[in-house]
């Protein structure tokens, strides 16, 4: 059992602001591989009639995945936590050599009250394994400032092909706790 | 050299390939992308160059972007192996434009020829069944590569997945275009699609 220490006690609007975002830019195929922070998102987009959500065994199938969607015309987004960046990181290489539209939302762990030390080594390096690899990071830590952080990670992944990370933190997400 | 009841690996992928239509051809980095280029090379060849295990997942990418037109991966036993888990997803997917030919030499044959699992363990026709891809079979004539090439314009009922035991002789290396956006661009506009 386990409960989100404070931001899930409400639910959160801000996962139907990013699911806008995605349709409004035409985002037809999101690969993911499940995490509590992305769990209202993958269920709108599950119900959604104009997206498919594409679950993956690892992160970097997405990768792929995006690469071959894209060249039969459709854009995609790639939902992971932080952990599964790390399974990315070859793949990633497809990006700047195939130039195709590259948006990934990356709920954080290993940060902001993580009581998990697993969690915190690939957390840590999340953000410079993607600058390194180059994908441009950008963060949001609020629930105000997703739906900007959205709309511009989005603008410059479609519209100028500048590959794109959105964190999305824990501070945002909300701790997780274990509780027996 | 050939051994019996090997199949030619140029000769499976031109035959796949002789009567390919509108068929995109995705090619695993390794021998494979080769064997497309020397089938001779098209605007819709996709030739990798690395991202090692992801042709099945470009696959079906494409292949769900398109759903009324085929789509053929082939790749390698050394390839398909390090994407297992993709066969999993593409089995949840059931795309039924895609196919998957994995040309099997039992061997890293790009790397000195190291042994892969294929060679004593792993059947990739029964990791193919068992994660959902009913339509999976091992492949040891040219009668049932034909049989296949046919079938891969049936975007109805797929995905579907073969394993063609191949010989181990390498051929002399055909090596297509090593720009993947030129690659990606030229695909993209054989389909219709404008540049950004």
């Amino acid at each position: 059992m386990h409960a989100r220490a404070d931001a899930a006690d409400t639910a959160p609007s801000w996962p139907d602001d990013i699911f806008a975002t995605l349709q409004r830019f035409d985002v037809r195929q999101v690969p993911y591989v499940p995490d509590a922070g992305h769990s209202k998102l993958i269920e709108r987009v599950l119900s959604s009639s104009t997206m498919r959500g594409i679950p993956l065994t690892t992160e970097e199938e997405g990768v792929a995945l995006l690469a071959g969607a894209w060249t039969g015309g459709q854009r995609g987004v790639l939902l992971m936590q932080s952990s599964g960046v790390g399974n990315c990181i070859n793949m990633l290489s497809l990006i700047p050599v195939l130039r195709f539209p590259f948006l990934t939302l990356v709920t954080m762990r290993g940060e902001w009250g993580e009581f998990n030390p697993w969690q915190v080594p690939m957390g840590s390096t999340t953000q410079g394994v993607f600058e390194l690899s180059g994908v441009q990071v950008l963060r949001a830590s609020n629930a105000a400032e997703v739906p900007a952080v959205l709309e511009a990670a989005a603008a410059q992944a479609y519209n100028a092909l500048t590959p794109t990370a959105v964190l999305l933190s824990q501070r945002l997400i909300g701790a997780k706790v274990f509780t027996k | 050299m050939s051994k019996a009841n090997l199949l030619d690996r140029r000769q499976v992928v031109s035959t796949l390939l002789a009567n390919r239509k509108d068929v995109v051809a995705i090619g695993g980095l390794g021998a494979s992308t080769n064997d497309i280029c020397a089938a001779g090379d098209h605007a819709r060849n996709f030739y990798l160059w690395g991202g090692m295990g992801g042709a099945a997942m470009i696959g079906l990418g494409l292949a769900l972007a398109q759903p009324t037109l085929p789509v053929l991966v082939i790749t390698g036993d050394g390839e398909m192996l390090m994407g297992m888990g993709s066969l999993a997803t593409i089995g949840l997917q059931k795309p039924s434009n895609l196919s998957i030919v994995v040309l099997d030499n039992e061997a890293y044959g790009e790397t000195g020829g190291q042994t892969s699992h294929t060679s004593a363990a792993a059947d990739l026709v029964g990791v193919a069944r068992a994660c959902g891809i009913r339509d999976a079979c091992a492949i040891s004539t040219m009668a049932e590569v034909e049989a296949f090439a046919k079938a891969v314009h049936d975007v109805s009922a797929g995905p579907r997945f073969a394993n063609v035991k191949i010989d181990s002789a390498s051929l002399e290396r055909i090596l297509p275009t090593r720009d993947g956006t030129y690659i990606v661009n030229r695909i993209r506009g054989d389909l219709g699609f404008r540049p950004i």
